[in-house]
């Protein structure tokens, strides 16, 4: 198995993230993460989806999505040739005594303290699921009070763009009476 | 009706919508939240609404309305349970990819996700057993929707689409305005076959020598069987058609090798199993098909033609992989195969298979106690019924006789639910193939178990002067489940003896239901009985064939077995080793 991050280009209409959990949970596909969010076409959203599949349940997967009507488009992501990223909050045990370390640790990953209180801190983190594994294990002798963490949001590289339109035929119904012909 | 543009309520244009996408037949029972749009629907002058008694019934007649024309069939119910009533006919129709919309009523939009009466998320219900659903809140909405509704289920892979639309909507005002254009974005599907890939298989069918030309249910959706009649005749290689394609290729041909999978003949599923390039045309290798996948056809290069990209290499490794029109890839094959030369030697394997054809053909015991053999019935039902009748069936060993020993000559004459197995699919399809093709003899070829969950719909027919005639072959048993349990179950027969012989009396049934009841037990009335139905032509007719109760289906594949494990009969495996060829 390998983990594999598609995006997914959909209609910005009520039901796609339904239509597409329901797909993989019937397919016996396994998501690792998703994320949705805008795009900058309204019209358009924009999902990252990490799946953990050998390669030729991967194309039954892309392909089953594809079927779906309002996927617009789907780009597999390579490693190397994209920018992940995820975001973390964590709330760790801070008092006195440990805060000077708690902190040592936040800035040695570039994170940032969003919230503090008298023994406790709330970090943000932000990096590859990597990078905050690493924090995460720092951060876990202070004790964890809670955690929560996105999905990973990928891009590719480059100045190319997954979402530029491209031409498409117009499909125009065809006129009164003749359609079912 | 409505002029394009003028101010209506949102059920008038629905109505005036349905009416621009071609309808002209639906089959459907009103309720409270689909309410609004039956009164403009009393007044339209170009759709024929038939009231059914059960919308799982509404679901099958636009099912088999759909199939028997190729137009797309049309259902209609109201929300909650009038709704859930149709998810079994959505779901046959997305499995055996039948073009069909059907219409569904919602609570006002201001009640949705109240769990208001009768609200169902029939949108949410049907996702997965649906080409695509719509939930239609604003009625500015509903020309465009229903003309998506209607373009996507009648293109590239056909299927079912829901259209949910809010009882608000239905009353609210609007204006009525048929799209210039379409919005999706998302849907392209691809008819024309890639040129290399066609030059490839055209290649590999040069190089076999064991090719067979495997026909799925694909050739009938996409009007190919003139295209595959050419291919056939050219090439001479032999054809194998499967439950959904039974009538794609004449059965009269000698180069039709017949049925099949599980319950296939011993050379269609040679044919396969020993073939050294199987040519799949719109058809998805189906585990009733190849039986045990990882020793099916182990030989065989595949040529895989599907309009479905996701079809492709689903079960099967595709080694030339064609996305396309199966209409359109076999013409391409054809004009390539006729500029080329189709000089492929076939000659040895065509004799072996000749040869199988001969020695194991299908046919059954006669019972020695005088009574009726089921397959007997059938066999006598589609010679004195003839070639041009359209039969519907349900599901289990009738079905299975009745696609092996009815000659099938056409497309679209033979409908049955083959994906979902769907028990009950024959009275109400035939009623609906009888409304979209009412000069046509239609015959629902049904069992006793079938017939009991389906045929309220025989006063729908008597009433609205549908005249079906429909075959029971009651064994008095749920036969395919007591088939197995003879097989695998040690004669254990748990729940499936349904005493039909005594209950229902199926002849008073169908007096009650205003159709013609006639019974039939030996098998010298046989032909009288037939003759005596395809004699009555203004009412429905029902024959209750009493027959013999442990009649068995052969050949038979056991589930998950290998094709090679084929039975001809009970414990007579047939001989086909490849030292033969």
């Amino acid at each position: 198995m390998s983990k594999h991050t598609l995006s997914v280009l959909v209609e910005n209409k009520p039901g796609v993230l339904a239509r597409i959990a329901g797909l993989f949970s019937r397919r016996g596909f396994n998501i690792d993460s998703l994320a949705v969010g805008p795009t900058e076409h309204p019209e358009i959203s924009r999902m990252t989806i990490v799946v953990n599949v050998e390669e030729s349940p991967l194309e039954q997967v892309t392909k089953q999505l594809n079927k779906l009507v309002e996927v617009i488009k789907i780009v597999e992501l390579d490693g190397p040739g994209s920018v992940n990223r995820e975001l973390l909050l964590v709330k760790v045990r801070a008092d006195a005594a440990s805060r000077g370390s708690v902190l040592d640790a936040v800035q040695l990953f570039r994170a940032k303290v969003v919230d503090v209180a008298p023994d406790a801190i709330t970090v943000q983190a932000v990096g590859n699921a990597d990078k905050l594994a690493d924090l995460l294990r720092v951060l876990e002798p202070f004790g964890v009070r809670e955690l929560v963490q996105s999905g990973m949001v990928a891009i590719g590289r480059g100045s190319r763009s997954i979402s530029e339109r491209p031409q498409r035929p117009t499909i125009v119904p065809a006129p009164v009476s003749a359609i079912a012909h | 009706m409505s002029e394009q543009g003028g101010q209506v309520t949102g059920a008038q244009s629905l109505v005036t919508s349905l009416e621009a996408a071609g309808v002209t037949d639906i089959f459907g029972i009103p309720g409270g939240a689909i309410l609004p749009a039956y009164d403009p629907l009393m007044d339209s002058q170009r759709i024929r609404h038939i009231l059914v008694r059960h919308e799982q019934g509404a679901g099958h007649a636009a099912q088999g309305y759909a199939s028997a024309t190729g137009r797309v069939g049309v259902c209609m119910a109201t929300s909650g349970p009038g709704a859930t009533n149709l998810v079994t006919p959505l779901a046959d129709a997305h499995m055996d990819s039948v073009p069909m919309v059907a219409v569904t009523g919602q609570v006002g939009a201001a009640m949705i996700g109240t769990d208001a009466f009768q609200e169902a998320d029939i949108r949410g219900i049907t996702m997965p057993i649906t080409k695509h659903n719509f939930l239609v809140t604003d009625p500015a909405d509903i020309p465009r929707t229903i003309a998506e509704a209607f373009h996507i289920a009648s293109t590239g892979r056909p299927g079912p689409v829901l259209v949910d639309v809010a009882k608000s909507a239905l009353q609210a005002q609007t204006t009525f305005a048929w799209p210039s254009e379409l919005q999706l974005p998302g849907y392209r599907p691809v008819t024309t076959p890639h040129a290399k890939q066609i030059k490839e298989a055209v290649r590999l069918i040069k190089e076999a020598r064991r090719p067979v030309l495997y026909v799925g249910g694909g050739v009938i959706r996409s009007r190919a069987s003139h295209e595959l009649a050419q291919l056939a005749a050219l090439t001479g290689i032999p054809v194998v058609t499967t439950l959904m394609a039974r009538g794609a290729f004449p059965d009269s041909n000698p180069q039709h090798l017949g049925m099949p999978g599980m319950h296939g003949t011993v050379a269609a599923v040679a044919g396969l199993q020993k073939s050294d390039l199987i040519i799949s045309l719109g058809a998805r290798f189906d585990d009733r098909v190849t039986g045990n996948l990882d020793s099916f056809a182990p030989n065989a290069l595949v040529v895989h033609a599907d309009i479905d990209p996701a079809e492709i290499g689903k079960n099967r490794h595709a080694d030339v992989p064609i996305v396309g029109d199966c209409k359109e890839v076999i013409a391409q094959l054809v004009a390539l195969l006729q500029a080329e030369g189709a000089d492929g030697d076939y000659e040895a394997w065509v004799a072996f298979l000749a040869g199988l054809k001969q020695s194991y053909p299908l046919g059954y015991d006669t019972p020695t106690d005088g009574s009726l053999a089921p397959q007997y019935v059938i066999e006598r039902l589609g010679a004195i019924a003839g070639p041009d009748t359209i039969f519907t069936s349900g599901v289990g060993q009738h079905q299975m006789w009745a696609a092996h020993f009815i000659d099938y000559e056409r497309p679209n004459t033979w409908l049955n639910s083959g994906g979902l197995g769907t028990m009950g699919f024959s009275v109400p399809a035939a009623m609906g193939a009888k409304v979209g093709m009412p000069d046509s003899t239609v015959w629902a070829i049904d069992g006793d178990g079938c017939f009991q969950m389906t045929n309220q719909e025989l006063a729908t027919c008597a009433i609205n002067d549908i005249p079906i005639k429909v075959a029971i072959i009651n064994n008095e048993s749920l036969g395919m489940v007591r088939q197995w349990q003879t097989l695998f179950y040690n004669e254990r027969y748990s729940n499936t003896d349904l005493h039909s012989k005594r209950i229902p009396d199926f002849v008073k049934l169908a007096d009650a239901y205003g159709c013609v009841g006639l019974a039939c037990e030996s098998p010298d009335d046989v032909d009288a009985t037939i003759e005596k139905a395809m004699g009555i032509d203004d009412q429905p007719v029902v024959v209750d064939f009493r027959v013999h109760r442990d009649a068995m289906v052969w050949p038979m594949v056991a589930a998950g077995s290998s094709n090679d494990e084929i039975q001809y009969a009970r414990d007579l495996a047939p001989q086909f080793d490849e030292d033969d060829l």
